[in-house]
């Protein structure tokens, strides 16, 4: 075995023990939510499912107690649902629509308008939450789903519109010009021309935007009321009620359930994700 | 009234940096302008300002009739080819042709018999379902011309259109734009850096530098009576031989040499105040011969059909453009000869024609 191979060797031991790494919680995961109660007590974490039973999934979905009430995440799922579908896709609109004013429709101040933007990402969530419940009351939307909805979609603003209009501004210029003396005013350019040419930083930013609002716990756990509490609120008030035997099965599946849609977004877009993380100016 | 007329052109950014400074042209309808100089001469943000991109800080632009000053550029009726062509890229070639007269509510049968008939002048007709991404460098720069010819402009505007092609794709398509100009007869300006280009395209110049236009001429004007030392050397490829002379009675010297100059020129010189003065020849006016100016050939170039030649003289240094292949070695003695009415005259402070 020459030298090339044993470097080859230990490289790829170390991936492997690195993946492993990253692997063993999701395999205890999932493993132990298809244990029975029984198999459980056992405690031997590693082990297989004996009689593999999808009875912890049926019962964190509908019947599990969060609380006082004992309908499983069924509820806070579709609570997350409408409120994230909308919020990702209005911040995401409103993102590119700022990006691409910041970039090819400058104006005095765009420039200082966007470093306030820009500080808008880098503000730590805790900042807000008084100012914001405050404004909510004002509007009429506190502990409701729609309060927490406008609440993502503001604080989603910032990164979205930093994503566009990093993207736009490797978009050529004249591309915007030559449309100007093709006729085409600001919104005909936008549908036309800017926004055909979006679609990685679109995925990008849906990607990110829906991952960033479903697995949200602060804001919805301070904004939303009794009947609007997101996913991540039910997982916790899930995990926390307290019963006379700890239902780890019942646990894990429901974490299951709530990393599942992010899951799945990203095996269904992640290859444009990295497409467009990467992309560069287009070439005409 | 012209098709094109800028009238007083003056644009300042910040109240600080003067890019234009009072900008004339007239051109008439079915000429071809060209804007020539060295960059940073305005010659860019004039044109953008034709194309309603820019707005001068004052003065006026007229297309025929109309002041289209202050005009969105999609109401003055004109069409553009840009550096980088600017095809959209989500659209094929049909669709970027035909970008225009969908936004202006053509109907779709007309559309098609635009894009049938540029693409058969400009023989893009085989591309018409690719996308931009999918075309060589040339055939983009045929697309962006169809898409500007169909419209049917009043006004077409190039901005330095061929800057990005190899040299040889460059004379093809400079000899194509010139067949598309004789043949739609649409006024045109066009912007550009290449001496070469302007010369062989224009029917008039405007040289710029500065944001000043230094002369406006046909090529020949141009070529022929450079208004002044930065006109003749931008000019003309090898630049034109500068000699510095002086006036030392009747006569001009240079190094105690005595120029050759016109009898017209001498009186020029005599009611010039200044005796400082600049003595210009074009490579082509010089010629070897058995008598004349000696001199030492310092560098021979040979480009085939002609040969640059290098010239070291009492006079100072001359280029001679002499047809074929010389027959002579660096180092040889040599004598340069040429006609005095070939001489161009500058004042050496200001750099004005004198004569």
């Amino acid at each position: 075995m020459n030298r090339l191979n044993v470097h080859r060797l230990i490289l790829w031991a170390m991936l492997l023990l690195f993946a492993a790494w990253f692997l063993v919680p999701l395999y205890v995961m999932l493993t132990t939510s298809l244990k029975d109660a029984e198999q459980l007590r056992a405690g031997n974490l590693l082990s297989l499912p004996t009689a593999p039973t999808l009875d912890a999934w049926f019962k964190a979905w509908d019947s599990a107690c969060t609380g006082v009430q004992c309908e499983g995440l069924k509820p806070y799922f579709w609570n997350s649902m409408v409120m994230v579908v909308p919020a990702v896709l209005l911040s995401t609109l409103i993102g590119s629509l700022n990006g691409y004013v910041l970039s090819k429709w400058k104006f005095r101040g765009s420039e200082t308008l966007f470093a306030f933007m820009l500080f808008g990402v880098f503000m730590p969530m805790q900042v807000v939450l008084l100012p914001m419940s405050q404004v909510l009351g004002w509007l009429g939307v506190a502990s409701s789903i729609w309060g927490l909805m406008l609440v993502h979609v503001v604080a989603g603003i910032p990164s979205t519109t930093l994503f566009f209009r990093n993207y736009y501004i490797g978009l050529p210029d004249e591309l915007i010009k030559a449309a100007q003396l093709d006729g085409a005013g600001f919104w005909m350019i936008f549908r036309r021309i800017v926004l055909p040419l979006s679609l990685p930083i679109l995925v990008v930013t849906l990607i990110w935007q829906f991952t960033n609002i479903w697995n949200d716990f602060l804001y919805g756990v301070v904004f939303s009321g009794a009947d609007s509490k997101p996913i991540t609120v039910g997982l916790n008030n899930l995990a926390n009620t307290s019963s006379a035997v700890k239902e780890y099965n019942v646990d894990m599946a429901a974490a299951l359930i709530a990393a599942l849609p992010t899951l799945f977004v990203y095996v269904v877009a992640g290859k444009y994700f990295v497409r467009g993380l990467t992309a560069g100016a287009v070439k005409g | 009234m012209g098709a094109l007329a800028i009238r007083n052109i003056h644009k300042t950014y910040n109240d600080t940096v003067h890019i234009l400074k009072g900008i004339d042209l007239e051109i008439e309808a079915g000429e071809f302008l060209i804007l020539v100089g060295p960059s940073g001469c305005g010659k860019s943000t004039l044109l953008s300002m034709i194309a309603g991109l820019d707005h001068p800080t004052s003065g006026s632009i007229h297309i025929g009739e109309r002041d289209v000053t202050n005009l969105p550029s999609k109401d003055r009726d004109i069409a553009m080819v840009f550096q980088s062509y600017a095809l959209y890229p989500n659209m094929t070639v049909a669709q970027n042709i035909a970008f225009g007269l969908e936004i202006r509510k053509v109907p779709k049968a007309e559309r098609q018999a635009a894009v049938d008939r540029v693409s058969a002048m400009l023989q893009i007709g085989h591309l018409l379902d690719r996308k931009p991404g999918q075309l060589s460098g040339g055939q983009r720069q045929r697309v962006a011309m169809g898409r500007a010819l169909a419209r049917d402009p009043k006004l077409f505007l190039f901005d330095e259109p061929l800057s990005n092609l190899d040299a040889k794709l460059r004379v093809e398509m400079r000899a194509e734009i010139k067949l598309l100009h004789q043949r739609t007869k649409t006024t045109t300006v066009y912007v550009t850096h290449d001496q070469v280009e302007a010369m062989t395209l224009g029917d008039r110049i405007a040289v710029m530098k500065d944001g000043l236009v230094q002369q406006f001429g046909t090529p020949a004007q141009i070529y022929n009576r450079p208004a002044n030392r930065f006109v003749a050397e931008f000019i003309g490829s090898p630049a034109m031989n500068m000699v510095d002379a002086q006036r030392t009675g009747e006569a001009l010297t240079a190094h105690g040499v005595e120029l050759a100059i016109t009898d017209a020129q001498r009186a020029a010189v005599q009611a010039h105040g200044s005796a400082e003065l600049v003595y210009g020849l074009r490579p082509e006016s010089i010629s070897f011969a058995a008598t004349g100016l000696p001199g030492t050939l310092s560098m021979i170039e040979p480009t085939g059909p002609e040969t640059y030649a290098t010239v070291d003289t009492p006079a100072g240094q001359l280029t001679a453009r002499v047809p074929g292949v010389l027959q002579a070695a660096v180092g040889d003695a040599v004598h340069l000869q040429w006609q005095a009415d070939q001489s161009h005259l500058f004042d050496r402070a200001s750099g004005v024609r004198v004569g």
